[in-house]
């Protein structure tokens, strides 16, 4: 079984999951602190 | 009726601690303040988040390009590097809801609720990505995804608990509330802790046992350098983001503060 699928596809949910978090939590602070 | 951050007695513009808790611990409070935590959070957020994107990507770089893979499970052990530190994100942050309820129910500071709130959602998010990371890892190593085993179910659980306080956090609000439900509520959960550290000792579980302790570690360090630079950068990623989150939180607060001064006026 190649393994690189599974390494990149945990990485890439993690790195996209935690960008979209920050995104998500900067962009309800700016709207809130306007 | 709800301890309102800008109704408290800490609250203000100006920065001079202003104690209303005789026998409290005055370095506590002086944090505590509202208007001292903002002059700190400001600068710290950017501070944090940077330096928790740098160290991710040093340690995404390390961690794919520069380790050696694993004589047992090969390359798929690279996984361990965002696994490990979703677990740490998932109980750390239930820890730490843990300690500012306490906080929030023996010095009745709202900013510890506030911080409660704030941690409550990313906490969530790292457990569901410790679980997602895990299963993914599982797949090629075990054979399978999941394993209904002592360490994944006692994570699932967490996760669990973690709606069911994001659930009533918000309910409170809406209704209200002192914040003393789900302070207690954010107080009860932490007996799964030491059920998801000690599962894979208490009962035989398809998860390896504990790898990492106090006194070192069973990984080899050609493997290991990495993870502390992973978990150093989530942590700071994972702070700039409650930072950012409380103040949300209070920003909106004293907006709402402001709407019912002018409504009684």
């Amino acid at each position: 079984m190649n393994p690189w699928p599974f390494v990149t596809g945990a990485y890439a949910l993690t790195l996209v999951a935690a960008a979209v978090v920050a995104w998500w939590s900067w962009r309800q602070m700016r709207d809130a602190e306007k | 009726m709800c301890p309102c951050v800008t109704d408290h007695p800490n609250a203000g513009g100006d920065d001079r601690p202003r104690f209303a808790y005789p026998g409290a611990v005055p370095a506590l409070h002086a944090f505590a303040n509202p208007a001292r935590f903002l002059k700190i959070a400001r600068p710290l957020t950017p501070i944090l988040w940077w330096a928790g994107v740098a160290l991710i990507a040093v340690g995404c770089w390390a961690g794919l390009t520069q380790t050696p893979a694993d004589y047992l499970q090969g390359e798929t052990v690279r996984i361990l590097y965002i696994h490990v530190p979703a677990a740490w994100l998932g109980m750390g942050g239930w820890s730490s809801i843990a300690v500012s309820s306490i906080v929030f129910l023996v010095w009745r500071h709202p900013l510890a609720m506030i911080a409660a709130r704030a941690i409550a959602a990313p906490g969530a998010i790292f457990a569901a990505l410790c679980l997602v990371t895990g299963a993914i890892w599982g797949r090629p190593t075990w054979g399978t995804w999941w394993q209904w085993d002592g360490r994944l179910t006692s994570m699932l659980l967490l996760f669990f608990v973690y709606l069911g306080f994001i659930a009533l956090a918000q309910a409170d609000r809406e209704r209200d509330g002192d914040g003393r439900i789900p302070a207690l509520y954010g107080i009860a959960g932490t007996v799964l802790l030491p059920v998801i550290r000690y599962s894979v000792v208490w009962w035989n579980t398809l998860h390896q046992g504990p790898s990492i302790g106090l006194t070192g570690s069973s990984i080899d360090r050609a493997l290991l350098w990495p993870l502390p630079i992973m978990l150093a950068g989530f942590s700071f990623f994972f702070g700039a983001v409650v930072l950012m989150r409380m103040r949300t939180m209070l920003a909106r607060e004293k907006a709402e503060a402001r709407l019912r001064r002018r409504a009684r006026a």
